[in-house]
């Protein structure tokens, strides 16, 4: 694919392959420490009981066993709940209730990791069950059980309520429009299960009070951050190593209890504690994604020119508020819900609700919810469609942007950054033949061909890389990202970033924005990351914030070094500063190329003895914080082809066809891995993943034997495409593009199942789309999507 | 019980728990961490080995069932400080992101390889679709196999 390293952007094999090829990977439970002890969390059965009693007595007594850690215990400490990401608190280990099935009841800390699961069956816990909610619709219910009793004065389930977007003005052009359609959906709830599942291992040094933490965290210095205040331990007496992470997708940014009890189990042995959890605990205990009941509604002229947009949303947040965003938007990003198109105005209203299910919310490559914003309005556009006759790609392509309205201000308040939306259509349409496909499809349909063709599109815009500091914090930490590089003085660099890539190539892409910036080769670039000890403070990896901020921030750092480069070459070569230009890699004097100093001689130089001038100290390194002045737009338009039999209801992906537009590309190699592991996701989400429940609450996904993943045979062979529209305003021009393809996907897959059951009448079904709801869908019977059918 | 198992050609003799899953075996007891968990219920391979040239995933067989056999980890790819073509593929093509999945990938590439040295797109998805990759997508992972395939030197080959 590639063989030569490029002096900066180009393609190039990672450098992290070479270790991960030989299984030479160290992934947290990889790591063994002398006399570590493995800790195993006893869990609820129960979606929603009153813990009566908890007995420990017998797992203590079984040889191996170390400590027996139960919500009392923590209660002690102080530590019985910790702070979520949404300011709500969860319980680390229940003491009062348990509020999911699956939720974190005690703790076993033993020899090893057998005799810490035996111990666990000899925990007898009294329960008394109590009724649950589990359908979030039925959550605000006079009648329904108050799940966070725990809060002062609470009455209900209600978390919160939030608007965006101007109400008046949408109800006004409602009123008066030619056309009016109205759609409920359901985005359901998925979890975004990376292979390697969540753990930890925690070693307290008592003669130190150093507290090391081995966690595949995605935000290693925010959780170094949030232990300190949690456990009031001094933060410089914490160390978080976010080792090579197992993918994480969102699911590996906040603190589990796992985590907590690890380090409290540390502590209180004395000794490393490892916890791993299974797939099971996975499945059902850490963040959840999605779970959103939205009603659209979309308003337009006869003639196909959308006007308005409003929806109203249902979100089902678990039993505890721990969605990850920034504070001051509860939903994330959704009301980004006017999408890609010239919409005079919209409205949102969004109410959060708990439930008794698992905490979380955006843990899966959705930009902060816009993943449910773009199946919303991607399936609006696709209703109206249908509803005015017209062809999707054609309604599409008359409603979105042009490029001559960027930057352009959103109805919502979003400003978007750059873009030219009806060119990457149009060379999606191009690659697709989506004439031809069009006409495959009638003649099938006329030709009364049993197996129903189906062509779908999506057109998405997303908003990432978080964020501008005024606008943007979680748990009140700014969402700016600092970098430090160092030159050695043989010109080889070492650059530490707070980002932490948990499969994204930032040891290779990083280093190529310094080899791109300094001129040097990137293999003389070393990335650090991941240990909170050596690198600057940063909110870490997720919402496709890396390139954006981080990547920023390494360009910003090498061009101060690149800065004072050039006044060291001024002392080498004896002119001023001002008298020297910059060609890749070297400082030299204006009109005179062949008098100059290479930045390997600069820096030698500059830990040399050469008289430096005025103010310029020695050596050659520099930090900075970057702050994003804006976010990044990055957007595609994606085209599936489905073949759907509906004597079965299979649907089988034949084609899919994706054109991004993430800005300028680092590593092209590595930007299309990034696509194509989006695009299985979207076709998970759209046609087999699901994390449903029974009416009692029985988490009816909690292993890949039921929570359906896509392999190889239900995937199709990519067709990528690209166009380049540089962010205006980041320092290289890069937009980056981890979650665009999960963004964009889903609607793509959906729209083309529902394109292909439009002879049936079919306008809308909800994901997934199995062969069983395809069936039942054909059938004219209802589906039910959040909850299992009996 | 004591067992002796030759992995990456080299027997090892130990005292184990019955109960010892052979994925644990590897792990913790050899220190051969290349070889990972993932799922309890053999759905996503990420334990892959070859036991006797032949993939199983070894969260699925406890330890004692592999006396006396030969199992071959991610370790045992590259010989004489030369890696397998699989492995080189991987590298070439983009076959991973995350790493987690890759060593499985690559056993059972390899196993496919030695039974079908020229497999097309399909045989190679099929042969993978016993595992789970949630960062690729699948595609680069069936151009490394591919890239393998053409870059194997067989003795005919090379003769």
């Amino acid at each position: 694919m590639t063989t030569s390293t490029p002096m900066g952007f180009g393609r190039m094999h990672r450098k992290e392959d070479a270790r991960f090829i030989r299984g030479r990977g160290q992934y947290v439970d990889d790591v063994q420490l002398p006399g570590m002890l493995h800790g195993a969390i006893l869990r609820s059965p129960h979606a929603h009981a009153r813990i009566l009693s908890v007995d420990t007595s017998a797992a203590e007594a079984l040889p191996g066993v170390k400590a027996v850690i139960t919500g009392e215990t923590l209660a002690g400490l102080g530590l019985a709940w910790m702070p979520t990401l949404s300011k709500d608190v969860q319980a680390v280990l229940a003491t009062d209730k348990v509020r999911f099935q699956g939720q974190e009841v005690a703790f076993v800390v033993a020899e090893d990791r057998y005799i810490a699961r035996d111990a666990l069956e000899l925990i007898e816990v009294d329960y008394e069950p109590l009724p649950s909610v589990i359908d979030a619709r039925t959550a605000l219910a006079e009648a329904a059980p108050v799940i966070r009793d725990d809060l002062d004065g609470k009455k209900d389930n209600h978390i919160f309520d939030w608007e965006a977007g101007d109400r008046a003005h949408t109800e006004a052009i409602f009123e008066r429009a030619e056309v009016r359609v109205s759609q409920d959906m359901l985005y359901p709830r998925v979890h975004p299960a990376p292979l390697e599942t969540c753990g930890a291992l925690a070693d307290f040094d008592k003669v130190t009070g150093k507290l090391t933490v081995w966690c595949p965290t995605q935000a290693p210095h925010a959780h170094r951050t949030l232990y300190a205040m949690v456990a009031g331990l001094p933060e410089h007496k914490i160390r978080v190593i976010s080792p090579d992470i197992g993918g994480g997708f969102g699911g590996k940014v906040g603190i589990y209890p796992g985590y907590v009890c690890a380090i409290v189990g540390s502590i209180v042995t004395g000794k490393p504690v490892k916890w791993m959890e299974d797939r099971s605990e996975n499945l059902m205990s850490t963040a959840f994604a999605r779970d959103y009941h939205m009603t659209g509604e979309i308003a337009a002229t006869q003639d196909g020119r959308v006007q308005a947009i409003r929806v109203k949303v249902l979100a089902d947040h678990g039993a505890f508020n721990g969605t990850a965003q920034p504070t001051k938007f509860p939903a994330g990003f959704f009301h980004v819900f006017s999408g890609s198109y010239d919409i005079e105005t919209a409205h949102c209203e969004v109410t959060g609700v708990y439930s008794n299910k698992a905490p979380g919310g955006v843990a899966y490559a959705c930009s902060f919810r816009i993943t449910e914003a773009v199946y919303l309005v991607e399936r609006l556009m696709d209703v109206l469609a249908y509803e005015l006759g017209m062809d999707p790609a054609e309604l599409r392509m008359k409603n979105l942007l042009r490029a001559d309205q960027f930057p352009y201000t959103s109805p919502t308040g979003w400003e978007y950054d750059s873009g030219d939306y009806p060119r990457t259509l149009a060379l999606a349409m191009e690659m697709a033949g989506y004439d031809k496909l069009r006409a495959e499809q009638a003649e099938r349909r006329a030709n009364g061909d049993r197996r129903l063709m189906g062509i779908g599109l999506s057109f998405f815009t997303e908003a990432v890389g978080a964020g501008p500091r005024k606008h943007m914090d979680i748990l009140g930490l700014g969402m700016a990202d600092g970098a430090e590089l160092r030159v050695h003085p043989t010109g080889k660099a070492v650059l530490r970033v707070s980002c932490q890539s948990q499969g994204q190539g930032h040891e290779t892409t990083f280093a190529q924005i310094v080899a791109e910036e300094l001129g040097i080769s990137p293999d003389d670039v070393d990335v650090v990351h991941g240990d909170t000890d050596q690198t600057p403070f940063g909110l870490g990896t997720y919402g496709s914030r890396s390139t954006p901020v981080s990547g920023a921030a390494a360009a910003m750092v090498t061009r101060k070094v690149r800065d004072r480069a050039k006044l060291v070459a001024s002392a080498m070569l004896e002119v001023a500063p001002d008298d020297l230009e910059w060609t890749k890699g070297r400082w030299s004097v204006k009109g005179d190329p062949k008098h100059g100093a290479t930045i390997q001689e600069i820096a030698l130089a500059s830990h040399g003895a050469v008289e430096l001038p005025e103010g310029v100290e020695g050596h050659l390194d520099a930090t900075c914080v970057y702050n994003p002045p804006n976010l990044t737009y990055p957007f595609g338009a994606y085209i599936c082809v489905v073949d759907v039999d509906p004597d079965t209801g299979q649907v089988d992906v034949r084609r899919f066809i994706a054109v991004d537009d993430c800005g300028v590309r680092i590593n092209p190699m590595i930007v299309e891995g990034q696509i194509h592991g989006g695009l299985a996701d979207g076709i998970g989400m759209a046609l087999m993943q699901l994390m449903a429940f029974d009416e009692d609450g029985n988490h009816l996904g909690a292993s890949f034997m039921d929570y359906l993943l896509p392999t190889a045979v239900e995937c199709p062979s990519w067709e990528l495409g690209e166009t380049v529209t540089p962010s205006p305003h980041h320092p290289i021009g890069a937009k980056g593009v981890g979650e665009s393809a999960t963004v964009g996907s889903p609607a793509a897959v959906v729209n083309a199942v529902l394109d292909a059951l439009k002879p049936y009448g079919i306008r809308h079904a909800d994901m997934p789309l199995t062969p069983s709801n395809v069936w039942r869908a054909i059938q004219g019977r209802p589906i039910r999507t959040d909850l299992a059918i009996t | 019980m004591q067992i002796t198992v030759t992995v990456n050609d080299q027997p090892y003799t130990r005292e184990v728990e019955p109960r010892l899953l052979l994925v644990h075996f590897l792990r913790d007891e050899l220190g051969l961490t290349g070889t990972h968990w993932g799922c309890d219920t053999s759905n996503c391979g990420a334990c892959v080995v070859q036991i006797d040239a032949v993939p199983v995933k070894s969260c699925t067989m406890l330890a004692v069932m592999a006396d006396g056999h030969h199992v071959t980890t991610v370790e045992g790819l590259e010989k004489n400080g030369e890696l397998d073509p699989v492995q080189k593929g991987f590298t070439e093509c983009h076959g991973l992101q995350c790493g987690f999945c890759t060593p499985g990938m690559m056993l059972t590439a390899r196993w496919l390889l030695d039974n079908n040295p020229d497999p097309d797109e399909s045989e190679i998805r099929e042969a993978i679709s016993g595992q789970l990759c949630r960062c690729t997508g699948y595609e680069n992972i069936v151009r490394s196999v591919r890239w393998a395939a053409e870059h194997t030197c067989t003795p005919e080959v090379s003769a």
